[in-house]
């Protein structure tokens, strides 16, 4: 109807350019689009990116290898965990350093609950977004659950900054499993809380379903990846394409939705979190005992007992932080999946202390791209309905 | 589908001699003259048994001062084979100009970006690009950040194209 009224001759009708952002709280961050707009429908959506541009490559090919880990969490704050896991695997496959299995198990529980906490605060602020205020407290109730968690082993709330090359960085703290095991045992009914604030809810229901379709083949020339392409009918889950971390030893499904639009993307997000449960289920089930770090003398930090009680360790250990490790020439790509999809890392090694070149490749950048494609045609408080669905953090868009 | 059949086929379409393949920890990467890059690129996505339809992401090398100095490489991936593949091409500045290659946004629309990013970040042009605007960075700005010879800190007068 509203494209009928804007469309009649009498009425005094013009093309108006808004512009959105870069402060806005819709945006998630500082991301500005100029909007032109038809009456209320959006014609074209032109993103401005940059205003969070750290340099983040450029520092990271002046750090060494060992220093690069924490700048990594602060791509995507949301899935701090996801973002070490892509940069340490990259460096131990060119290092061609093995993994112990308790340090496998407990990355995946860290992956698996930084999925968890990212999609959890993408749907209090998407419900946020179209008007629902409810579903943020109970998301940041359970949030806050895996932060104390982090805490406990790691230090760090948001950023935990636990993973390291060759494993982690210590053992889990006494108690973490048992506090993981009763998160586990209530989170399933906590999302069943989720979804009836939601799922069935009417207004959300209009206000997503149909909206921001992106089909399969767009999806894929654009180079979308992670809920958005299996909300396009896609099971493509890199877990499952090519596991890393022991991920093929977990019995997990791929959620799938064939809508293509913001209501498929909340579905296939909230089985997500069904799913990373059920595989946190299974990791703390097989947590096996054993050592937490990798042994490789001159590539991987010795652990801190042995530093105190053994001259090599000692030397070691001070090689590592007054020289950095050496990678072999040569370059390598590795991709993982973080919460929004494709996260991978490719280095270039000359040979040296540094990464000569680090290239991120940030799942929320080639996302982002695709909403001038969706927003098309579409109401603009659409608009704002649709970058949410992308599920965007903009320091991993700008880096 | 494995290395040695993309190998195979590439070999048969573009002559043996034209394309250079490594295989580095089970990776496998071409190196493609610069000006066949489209050509490769559109036969990769296109050709039914290869269905390379996925580009990963566009990215650059600067081996400054070794010539040619710039290598950009495309990690490109088959959704339908789980395959993946590594592009690189090498350019160099020219006495007409700064180093250029024809944009692949006409064969895998996720260069868009990429490429635009690149650009601004090593002052390589990509030819044919639909909309060759800076993208990260601000507009006024001369300068190619990633380049090795761009300081990593230094005073104004290291970097006379910055605002002050």
């Amino acid at each position: 109807m509203a494209r009928e009224l804007s469309q009649r001759a009498d009425i005094r009708s013009e093309i108006m350019e808004i512009n959105l952002g870069p402060h806005h709280p819709s945006t998630h961050g500082v991301f500005r689009a100029i909007v032109e707009l038809d009456g209320e429908i959006v014609l074209n959506c032109t993103p401005y990116l940059g205003y969070l541009h750290r340099g983040y490559e450029k520092t990271c090919e002046n750090k060494k290898y060992h220093q690069v880990i924490p700048l990594t969490e602060r791509c995507d704050y949301m899935g701090a965990s996801s973002n070490s896991l892509a940069y340490c695997l990259t460096v131990e496959k060119m290092l061609e350093v093995e993994i112990p299995e308790r340090a496998q198990v407990i990355r995946v529980i860290m992956a698996e609950l930084s999925r968890i906490f990212s999609h959890l605060f993408w749907l209090g602020t998407h419900g946020h977004d179209v008007g629902a205020m409810t579903p943020l407290f109970y998301m940041l109730r359970e949030r806050e659950e895996i932060m104390n968690l982090f805490e406990l082993t790691a230090g760090g709330r948001l950023m935990p900054n636990y993973i390291r090359i060759g494993g982690v960085a210590k053992d889990l703290e006494e108690g973490f499993v048992d506090r993981v095991r009763a998160f586990t045992n209530h989170f399933d009914t906590r999302v069943d809380e989720y979804e009836t604030l939601l799922t069935k809810n009417i207004i959300y229901m209009d206000r997503t379903k149909g909206i921001g379709l992106l089909p399969l083949d767009k999806a894929i020339s654009l180079g979308v990846s992670g809920p958005m392409i299996r909300a396009a009918g896609k099971a493509w889950d890199i877990r499952k394409s090519e596991p890393y971390c022991g991920y093929e030893r977990y019995d997990f499904d791929i959620p799938v939705e064939y809508g293509c639009d913001v209501y498929s993307r909340y579905l296939v997000r909230v089985e997500e979190m069904r799913q990373s449960n059920r595989i946190l289920k299974q990791a703390i089930q097989q947590l096996p005992e054993g050592p937490f770090l990798a042994t490789a003398p001159g590539k991987v930090f010795p652990p801190q007992q042995d530093i105190y009680t053994k001259m090599e360790a000692l030397i070691h250990h001070f090689m590592l932080v007054v020289e950095g490790v050496r990678l072999p020439v040569g370059d390598c790509y590795q991709s993982i999946e973080s919460p929004r999809g494709e996260l991978g890392c490719y280095i270039v090694s000359d040979g040296g202390t540094n990464p000569y070149r680090l290239k991120w490749r940030a799942p929320a950048f080639v996302n982002l791209q695709a909403l001038s494609e969706m927003s098309k045609g579409c109401f603009f408080a659409d608009l704002i309905a649709i970058l949410s669905s992308i599920d965007i953090v903009l320091a991993e868009v700008d880096r | 589908m494995n290395d040695d059949r993309i190998k195979e086929k590439l070999s048969e379409k573009f002559g043996a001699d034209t394309l250079q393949f490594e295989t580095y920890l089970g990776q496998m990467s071409i190196l493609v003259p610069s000006e066949k890059i489209l050509d490769v690129g559109r036969y990769l996505r296109d050709d039914p048994e290869l269905k390379f339809d996925f580009l990963t992401f566009v990215g650059g090398v600067d081996y400054y001062p070794a010539r040619p100095r710039f290598e950009l490489v495309y990690q490109i991936y088959s959704v339908s084979n789980t395959q993946r593949l590594r592009l690189k091409a090498r350019i160099d500045d020219t006495d007409s100009g700064p180093a250029s290659i024809e944009s692949v946004s006409k064969v895998w629309m996720t260069a868009d970006w990429h490429e635009r990013e690149t650009a601004e970040m090593f002052g390589v042009v990509f030819e044919g690009h639909p909309d060759p605007r800076k993208l990260l960075l601000p507009d006024e700005w001369r300068v190619h950040p990633l380049r090795k010879d761009f300081p990593l800190m230094g005073t104004e007068e290291d970097t006379p194209d910055l605002p002050s």
